[in-house]
């Protein structure tokens, strides 16, 4: 047993096409909840439009590690560095400002609101409109809505979605769910994207469209994409680096071909061999 | 399968502003001239304030999710600093002093929802409630004590009787108004999302903190305004009629109406204004009936009568040019 996935993966973008110059950085990150080490010594580099890949075993800490980089939790130790600037000190909303935008394992939309204001909500820092104005109703905002408006459609016509935009979004199906939350986080206008389990519950040709989706969203946006998943197939066809976390460590960081034969992830994921 | 026709949002906005013409101008017409008792007349300016007093508390309770217990501590605060303001100023032009004092009365009942709101929005649920079940006593008591300003319990007579028919239409049709333009814009969209998901609304960017202080301040404004009519509706103030009962009387229309429907709200305000004038004969028992009413609608109805439906009638006409095709489950957008 040297490999963990059966399928040779597709084609990857060739690393001289990789823009190494990181926009994210983040030295020695950890955090403590009271006696217990969630994750420590996270030591990471992510290229301004990599597609990298964050696994691990179930409770490794890598929901947290999203938690950190967002600072839902406030990490007790280590520097997060966003395009070479400290995100110390920094609320969550003030972060999405800066340029991090994320989806949820969990869906988080805004259920009974329709899925063009879910968009809409995402574009919420790029309408300028004062509360007078709207208020009043006077033209700057009729020109801001209507901006966004046609900002949110086109946002939505990526995934093909632009039909649905009246829809409440939590009646929408499971995949368009899904979908609807990758949206909204680039209608935020990011420049580095956190997709938090993004195949979920979805069948294997639904996965392998949102493999190109990824790839084509990467493109489009020159954008990078951090992304926790079980799939390996996903995992290993898009991420041009993979970083393996075990109980909150690093395990081991690299392209996915030295991940795949790496004995230390192996053996996280399929225990030791018993000598003998 | 035909396209779904829209109106566009401009036109949704002409009509609508048709509609409020319409409201206003025919409401005067019917209440003018002496063709209404004057029962009758106090029963429906009372109804008008308690719209506006029942709208104003949606904004917290249906809009932004939060359970506030003291609105009534905001009325009394825009109550009070109107009556003070008209009756230190009868030599100005009465219209320049109503609508002055009505502002004022405003404002400063926003001040003191932007005070409570900054701690008491660090809490939820349960505890919010208490805490600002606590300040709407502590204003009441204020208002006791503080007796060479406000009067004490003896009260705060000779207030002139500014709320006129006008006064009070046009402030339910701007206050109205105003709400909807709002919660459709930007910050109206960032108000509903915290009330949906928190977390979701905090990464996308949504200052929690200034939108709930926001949405609470607002709450705030509109039941000073109320408590302004109040004021120059009954022409004296006194402390008791601004306690946690009348708090709660406010609420029940917002629940009952539906928690995020205005149309909720003003048809059950206006509902329960009334009963107790068709209930008189059983006046004893308007707390059982009121009791009674919203234990069957909680039962049978739990998000309200009319849940988080709003009407629009741009959007019923919308309807009506679509009749031949039926959409999907549709969510209002005007």
């Amino acid at each position: 047993m040297s490999e963990l996935v059966s399928m040779p993966s597709p084609g990857r973008i060739p690393d001289r096409d990789i823009d190494k110059s990181p926009i994210l950085e983040t030295h020695h990150l950890g955090i403590k909840f009271g006696g217990l080490v969630a994750v420590d010594e996270f030591n990471v580099m992510i290229g301004r439009t990599e597609i990298a890949g964050l696994i691990g075993p179930n409770g490794a800490g890598k929901t947290t590690v999203f938690n950190l980089l967002t600072n839902v939790y406030t990490p007790t130790s280590g520097t997060i560095l966003l395009d070479g600037k400290d995100t110390k000190g920094l609320k969550t909303y003030q972060i999405n400002k800066r340029g991090i935008a994320r989806t949820f394992q969990n869906i988080r939309l805004f259920g009974q609101l329709s899925v063009l204001d879910n968009v809409l909500i995402g574009l919420h820092n790029s309408i300028h409109c004062s509360l007078t104005s709207a208020m009043l109703r006077l033209p700057a905002y009729w020109k801001s809505e209507k901006v966004a408006r046609e900002r949110a459609l086109e946002l939505l016509s990526i995934f093909d979605m632009q039909d649905l935009a009246n829809n409440e979004a939590g009646s929408l199906p499971y995949g368009a769910q899904r979908r609807l939350e990758i949206v909204r986080a680039l209608a935020t206008n990011p420049s580095l994207l956190l997709l938090d389990e993004p195949a979920a519950g979805m069948n294997p040709s639904e996965t392998s469209e949102l493999m190109e989706n990824i790839r084509k969203i990467r493109d489009m946006f020159q954008i990078a994409v951090l992304l926790i998943e079980h799939d390996m197939n996903l995992v290993m066809g898009i991420c041009e680096g993979i970083i393996v976390l075990n109980y909150g460590r690093i395990i081991a960081k690299g392209p996915p071909e030295e991940i795949k034969t790496n004995p230390t992830v192996i053996e996280a994921y399929l225990g030791r061999k018993k000598e003998g | 399968m035909n396209e779904y026709k829209r109106i566009s949002p401009s036109k949704r906005f002409l009509i609508n502003i048709v509609l409020v013409i319409i409201f206003i101008v025919v409401g005067t017409l019917l209440t003018g001239g002496d063709s209404l008792s004057r029962a009758s007349r106090a029963l429906i300016l009372q109804i008008g304030i308690y719209v506006i007093l029942a709208v104003s508390l949606n904004i917290a309770t249906g809009y932004l999710g939060q359970l506030p217990l003291g609105h009534a501590g905001f009325m009394a605060v825009g109550a009070y600093s109107a009556a003070l303001f008209w009756k230190a100023t009868l030599n100005m032009p009465t219209p320049v002093s109503i609508v002055l004092g009505l502002i004022i009365a405003g404002l400063i009942a926003a001040v003191f929802g932007i005070i409570i709101g900054i701690p008491a929005l660090r809490l939820k649920g349960d505890y919010l409630a208490i805490i600002t079940l606590g300040f709407g006593e502590i204003i009441r008591i204020a208002i006791i004590n503080l007796s060479g300003i406000t009067g004490g319990t003896p009260g705060l007579l000779n207030v002139p009787k500014y709320s006129s028919f006008l006064v009070v239409f046009l402030c339910v049709a701007a206050t109205i108004a105003a709400i909807h333009f709002i919660m459709h814009s930007r910050h109206g969209r960032a108000i509903l999302s915290i009330r949906e998901n928190e977390i979701a609304a905090d990464s996308c960017g949504v200052n929690l903190t200034y939108y709930k202080v926001l949405a609470f301040a607002m709450s705030a404004f509109f039941a000073g305004i109320a408590g302004a009519l109040y004021a120059g509706f009954q022409g004296s103030l006194f402390p008791k009629s601004f306690d946690f009962m009348a708090s709660i009387n406010i609420l029940v229309m917002v629940v009952l109406g539906g928690m995020g429907s205005m149309l909720g709200s003003v048809i059950a305000a206006t509902v329960l204004t009334a009963l107790p004038l068709v209930l008189q004969a059983l006046a004893a028992y308007r707390m059982v009936i009121y009791s009674i009413l919203l234990i069957i609608v909680m039962i049978f109805k739990p998000s309200g009568l009319l849940g988080r439906y709003d009407f629009s009638l741009p959007g019923l006409i919308e309807k009506w040019m679509n009749r031949k095709n039926k959409p999907g489950k549709e969510v209002a957008n005007e």
